[in-house]
């Protein structure tokens, strides 16, 4: 894209993207830290990543007052105002990943007792990674302004909502089957609704960063996938 | 809760298309403007909506105030300049050799970039239009004129115990809602604004915009301005004109946030070099 005229509103808005880009790294450090917790039972890692989303919060608050700053000064128009408008939005999203990772690395140090086996907390792992995977292709597709990208991950949405479905039947076997397990399974059942609203959010994004590019809405259809029809309050 | 939006069709309503719902006033098609071997406007095909204000942007020199003039054959008034195509109001062509431009630009009224009031009392700028066309018999019938004028432009409180006070020791925002008025004074249809705001204060600005938006419930109005902000303020449909061709032309809400020329995008975000 061609420069501004008034160099200095290139800079402010180059210095928000940056931002943006620093809240991804730190966002998708936190959820691969919390579950690497989770996995080995790393207290002194929980701890750290409940820590460390503070930096979101402060990024946050930065990328926000910027923007603020940007539309008194520079009234932003056409491309530049649907920036500034993806760039408030996607900071917000990042915030509320940071968010899930740190519920996840509060259950860690809740859960009494280290995972009997990790066998029941594999399918949240590999789900982790689908949604970590999901998270890093869409701040790829916002640094690459790059409007299929987005939409690809948004389109890929349904296959962590399915794996999400059939880990909450499978730890609903594991219950029934013996009470014993209950406390760890609903354990890892919030773990695992966490890591699937991360994806969710990685979606909101894809659809900020396709508006941002193109000016246009994606439409609404996909398929939903999420069949437990369980309503989640913890994290509302 | 996997998220769950709203279909489209259940959104809360978003802004109208005004555009969409209204007749065309002015049709202009293939305008040529000649300024002796300057080709200074080409191929101009626009659509200006009834009752809606279409703002004209773009950098200076791109031909935006040209083509404004054409639409009341201002421009007939310089001798080196040639119009050619096609403009019709309410389907008659405005070149017609038969139409009066006088008669014309009693239709399509003008305000201008300064504040140019007659040297003359209030009364008298507002009544001289609505004398010349013989739009009242009677001085009461002119007296009425002239209140409605300025009633409509907003000007009435501020000027009614001064009636016979000079137009022009009114301050520019003053001066300008009073062109306004002798504009409105002979009823035209059409109000042509060029840059009507340059130079007034900020206030005097939100009084004239305030006064804009009132009286496209009654007149179709064009503005050119310099100001995108104002544009994006006070109009319902936007064309953008660069080095005298009319680059793009839309609904003002998908002109600002949306463009589809590169060049319009441009300029809009200060990005033009």
């Amino acid at each position: 894209m061609t420069e501004h005229t008034v160099s200095s509103y290139d800079e402010e808005l180059t210095t928000i993207a940056g931002r943006i880009a620093e809240m991804g790294g730190v966002a998708e450090e936190l959820v691969s830290d919390a579950v690497s917790a989770l996995m080995r039972r790393d207290l002194v890692l929980a701890d750290q990543t409940i820590a460390k989303d503070v930096k979101l919060d402060e990024l946050l608050l930065d990328i926000e007052m910027r923007n603020v700053q940007v539309i008194a000064r520079r009234q932003p128009m056409g491309q530049d105002l649907r920036e500034i408008m993806a760039a408030g939005r996607i900071a917000n999203d990042l915030e509320r990943v940071g968010d899930m990772a740190k519920n996840v690395a509060k259950r860690v140090i809740a859960m009494d007792e280290g995972l009997k086996s990790s066998t029941l907390a594999i399918g949240v792992e590999h789900m982790t990674e689908l949604a970590l995977a999901q998270l890093k292709a869409v701040l790829d597709a916002y640094t690459r302004r790059d409007a299929d990208a987005a939409k690809l991950v948004r389109d890929r949405d349904s296959e962590v909502d399915a794996i999400y479905t059939s880990i909450f039947r499978e730890l609903l076997t594991y219950m029934m089957e013996d009470p014993r397990n209950i406390t760890q399974c609903a354990h890892l059942l919030f773990c695992a609704k966490n890591i699937e609203r991360i994806g969710d959010h990685a979606t909101n994004i894809a659809e900020n960063v396709y508006y941002m590019v193109t000016g246009d809405r994606l439409t609404d259809d996909r398929p939903r996938m999420d069949e437990t029809g369980v309503a989640d309050k913890e994290n509302a | 809760m996997v998220r769950k939006p709203l279909p489209m069709n259940e959104m809360p309503n978003t802004v109208e298309k005004v555009t969409d719902m209204t007749e065309t006033k002015i049709a202009a098609r293939k305008v040529q403007v000649y300024y002796g071997d300057t080709h200074a406007i080409q191929d101009v095909d626009i659509d200006i909506q009834a009752k809606a204000v279409t703002a004209f942007i773009g950098p200076s020199g791109c031909g935006k105030s040209t083509f404004l003039r054409t639409l009341n054959r201002m421009n007939d008034t310089i001798d080196v300049c040639r119009v050619e195509g096609d403009i019709k109001i309410d389907g008659e062509d405005i070149y017609d050799p038969k139409v009066d431009p006088v008669q014309l630009r009693a239709k399509v009224g003008m305000v201008f970039q300064k504040p140019n009031p007659f040297p003359k009392s209030i009364y008298d700028n507002v009544a001289y239009g609505p004398r010349i066309h013989g739009l009242a018999s009677k001085k009461a019938e002119l007296d009425e004129i002239v209140a409605s004028s300025l009633q409509k432009a907003g000007l009435w409180n501020e000027v009614k115990d001064r009636l016979d006070g000079p137009g022009t020791g009114l301050s520019g925002g003053q001066q300008q809602r009073l062109c306004i008025a002798r504009a409105i004074a002979v009823s035209p249809e059409v109000i042509l604004m060029d840059e009507p705001c340059s130079a007034l204060d900020p206030i005097a600005t939100a009084k004239v915009e305030e006064l804009i938006d009132e009286l496209r419930e009654n007149y179709t109005i064009v503005i050119v301005t310099h100001s995108m902000q104002q544009a994006a303020r006070v109009s319902q449909q936007t064309a953008f004109f660069h080095l005298g061709i009319l680059v793009e032309l839309g609904a003002t809400q998908d002109i600002f946030t949306n463009p589809q020329d590169k060049r319009t995008q441009d300029y809009i975000t200060g990005r033009f070099g």
